[in-house]
């Protein structure tokens, strides 16, 4: 080569690309080689791959293909024909390699794709199954309770107790946001919120009863969607970013417990609904289940109207627990007896009502018995006494069944008379020193019957708690033996004397006692000569037993006071459930505020409570209306006097005495 | 004696301007009949538990009438409550103020309701002291050997 005189660049222009070409090769070939290096040690890594001779087939590919670039470093410059051969190798080999995988790689690359999509299928089975089994879970616990809430549902008789269940129990299930009943008024055209699940006191909205979503749900026994905007379904104030949830309503039939007597409620023959609305949660997306509305329709449906067998049956268990809850009152008087702790409930009644009232009690057994039954009672008998009448009942009552159960035949006499100092004297009592005086007499009851009879020597015996008389068939007692033994602690209470009398067996026997009871006092107006003598207000209603019932506490407070004012006990409630949990036979008065919005639901559920009028304490309403709404309301719940407020302490005096009078007047017709 | 019967007079005095200027009415008389010597504390007792009753309703109020949306049925039904106490107890200015704050109320007036329920502040503070210092007069007649005369 000879060099010429021209300037030479440092890096001539080819040589540069040469340069570079040659760096790039370089690295072409660094690259081939270590790709197979990792793919080989991330492999090995893997637990699966199905392909491997692919892997050497490609390995082979790119290791050739860096060795050809490899080679051609040296062809840069002059190379030896060795060189040129290798590399000429070197290419077909590559170029053979590569078009095996090429052709290779149109079998694979579908396959690898169709692995991805066997792995999507698998993922979404796998995801609906998960699902389902969410959902056979969550039926599965509902299942499990509806069955709980039936059992707790069943476990009580009490309706407020079994609806606000039902609600709290529904509402913890579905997870509803809102649960609520509307039970239909005592009018029956409208339909009042009286439970909720969220508020703690719903102010009495009521709705009309003839709304067309109403009659809608009434319909049909199923669980129906209702717009949130109904007005039944409006329970909560809407503010505007809430979306509300469904709502769904569905009827829940209403027992009859008052059906049991003859009442002078007129809807008696219609059958009435509740409406119970339930929401599920605003804000999500959540929707009724179908599983969810049979939920729904069947707990609604546990208050079923009870077919004729069934009533029976119900009025049976009823009367039989009465009977229990009797006896074991009884056991309970006893007790109070024996400690002392037992006081008369005084108060004037008509005495020649109470005879009667046993006979006619007592009638039926007789005439199945074919026992002629006779009363006489002395004509000098003073008509009204003061004394504990229910207890004076119990007491004649119990001897005259006695007299009953032991006799087979033969007559049943009761005889009642003023006992004069003679007859008062019995040389059997020792101790008991009749004092006469002029406010009290001394009544005498004397029971004969010509029945079984009972040893003389075994008369002690009679009065002895929980003893039967050994002598008598023991497969005609019933009883627990503690009818005398009450019976004589009431007559010694009533500072009487109580003793029987029997010649023998098979001769019969007569029960006599006496008690002594206090005159009413006769005052200028006959009109009412049964009140003890009006004192001017100080004490015109001693130990009157009276319950009032008022929300506001300066109200409550004022009434109490004119009340003890006038001699009464008072006990003061502020709540209608309250008033109902304290109320007893023993309140002869209640007097109600009927301003309150419960009101006249506490009056009412005291009627339903006391069924017997002569159980029923007297209902006072203490109004600040006299508008006629208000009176018409009082006269149909069965309120028997009405106060306006504010009201004075001889307005409350008249009112009572009025009352009393009245009710005393009712019972001697 | 000079004394106890100065202090009767004052009380009685007292007592009818009470009346007259309309801060008591019958009702406060019927309530003082009810006390006696088994309930000697009886018409202190239910005023101050009215008072304390309404200046809970009258918190109440105040924080109901602030809001933004007032809530007329609640305000309503608090009314009504003071309106009941006080005809109670014979409050007879705060029972007037109340028959005006119930129409306001119906009329959904806010700007009314909080006038009334000022109008009650002030006349509950006004009763207060009234009745506050008939009871001293009573304290003090009673320390000087007296009894409360009753009222006609």
């Amino acid at each position: 080569m000879e060099s010429c005189n021209c300037i030479e660049p440092q890096w001539p222009a080819e040589e540069l690309l040469m340069k570079y070409q040659y760096i790039s090769d370089f690295f072409i070939a660094l690259a081939y080689f270590s790709i197979p290096l990792e793919l080989i040690y991330f492999v090995k890594k893997s637990a699966v791959f199905p392909y491997r001779w692919v892997l050497v087939q490609f390995g082979a590919f790119i290791v050739l293909c860096g060795a050809t670039h490899l080679i051609s470093l040296w062809t840069f410059s002059m190379h030896s024909r060795t060189v040129a051969v290798v590399m000429t190798t070197a290419k077909v080999l590559t170029a053979a390699v590569s078009c095996a995988t090429a052709l290779m790689l149109v079998h694979i690359i579908p396959d690898l794709l169709s692995v991805k999509t066997r792995e999507l299928f698998l993922k979404n089975k796998a995801a609906e199954l998960d699902r389902e089994m969410g959902l056979i879970r969550t039926q599965e616990e509902t299942g499990r309770h509806v069955r709980m809430l039936t059992h707790e549902i069943r476990s009580t008789l009490d309706r407020h107790t079994i609806l606000k269940t039902t609600l709290v129990e529904l509402g913890r299930t579905l997870a509803l946001e809102e649960c609520a009943l509307w039970m239909p008024t005592r009018t029956g055209l409208e339909l009042q919120l009286s439970y909720t699940l969220r508020q703690q006191n719903p102010v009495g909205y009521t709705v009309p009863i003839q709304l067309p979503v109403i009659n809608q749900v009434f319909s049909s026994n199923h669980a129906l969607k209702i717009s949130p905007n109904s007005p039944v379904a409006r329970l909560r104030p809407l503010s505007g970013k809430y979306m509300p949830g469904e709502v769904v309503a569905v009827r829940v039939p209403l027992l009859h417990l008052s059906n049991f007597q003859i009442n002078d409620w007129p809807e008696l023959s219609t059958r009435r609904y509740a409406l119970m609305v339930l929401m599920l949660p605003s804000d999500s997306a959540r929707q009724w289940h179908v599983h969810e509305l049979e939920l729904v329709e069947v707990v609604a449906d546990q208050e079923t109207e009870l077919t004729p067998e069934q009533r029976l049956m119900v009025e049976t268990i009823l009367k039989s627990s009465n009977l229990l809850a009797t006896l074991i009152n009884d056991v309970l008087d006893l007790s109070k007896l024996e400690d002392g702790s037992l006081r008369l409930d005084l108060g004037s009644f008509n005495l020649h009502t109470v005879f009667r009232e046993v006979l006619n009690l007592i009638k039926p057994i007789t005439s199945v018995k074919k026992l002629p039954i006779t009363l006489n009672l002395a004509p000098d008998l003073p008509v009204y006494a003061i004394g504990d009448e229910k207890r004076l009942m119990q007491t004649i009552l119990n001897v005259v069944g006695n007299a009953v159960k032991f006799s087979k035949e033969g007559s049943i006499s009761i005889t009642a008379f003023v006992a004069k100092s003679e007859s008062l004297r019995d040389s059997r009592a020792p101790d008991f020193f009749p004092v006469l005086s002029d406010n009290h007499f001394y009544l005498r009851v004397q029971v004969k019957d010509a029945g079984q009879g009972i040893n003389p020597q075994d008369i002690p015996k009679l009065f002895t708690k929980f003893v039967h008389n050994q002598t008598l068939a023991t497969r005609n007692s019933s009883g627990s033996g503690l009818g005398l033994a009450i019976c004589k602690r009431f007559v010694n209470l009533m500072e009487g004397h109580f003793w029987i009398e029997s010649e023998g067996l098979g001769k019969g026997c007569m029960a006599i006692f006496i008690v002594k009871l206090g005159i009413p006092e006769k005052t200028s107006e006959s009109k009412n000569p049964f009140l003890p003598k009006a004192n001017h207000g100080q004490t015109a209603f001693p130990g009157l037993k009276v319950l009032v019932l008022d929300e506001n506490g300066v109200s409550r407070m004022a009434t109490k006071g004119l009340l003890v004012q006038l001699g009464c006990d008072v006990t003061t409630v502020s709540s209608r459930d309250e008033c109902l949990h304290v109320v007893s036979q023993d309140h002869k008065v209640v007097c109600i505020d009927v301003c309150m919005p419960d009101g006249f639901e506490a009056a009412a559920r005291l009627h339903e409570k006391f069924t017997k009028n002569h159980e029923r304490p007297l209902i006072v309403a203490l109004t600040g209306n006299t508008d006629k709404v208000t009176k018409e309301n009082c006269m149909r719940i069965g309120i028997d006097g009405v106060i306006l407020k504010p009201f004075s302490v001889d307005k409350m005096r008249s009112v009572l005495s009025d009352l009393l009078e009245h009710r005393v007047l009712f019972e001697a017709m | 004696m000079d004394v106890l019967s100065q202090l009767q007079r004052q009380l009685a005095d007292f007592l009818a301007s009470l009346y007259r200027e309309g801060f008591v009415d019958d009702q406060f008389t019927q309530l003082q009949k009810l006390q006696d010597e088994s309930s000697p504390d009886f018409v202190m007792e239910v005023v101050s538990l009215f008072f304390e009753d309404c200046e809970k309703l009258v918190n109440n109020m105040a924080k109901v009438l602030e809001q933004q949306v007032v809530d007329f049925k609640q305000v309503d039904s608090h009314v009504h409550q003071l309106k009941g106490s006080s005809s109670s107890i014979g409050a007879a200015r705060i029972r007037n103020v109340c028959i005006a704050f119930k129409t306001f109320c119906e009329g959904q007036n806010r700007e009314g309701c909080l006038r009334c329920l000022q109008q009650v502040n002030h006349e509950h503070a006004q009763l207060k002291a009234n009745l506050q210092s008939l009871f001293t007069l009573e304290r003090q007649i009673v320390a000087a050997g007296g009894s409360v005369p009753a009222m006609q």
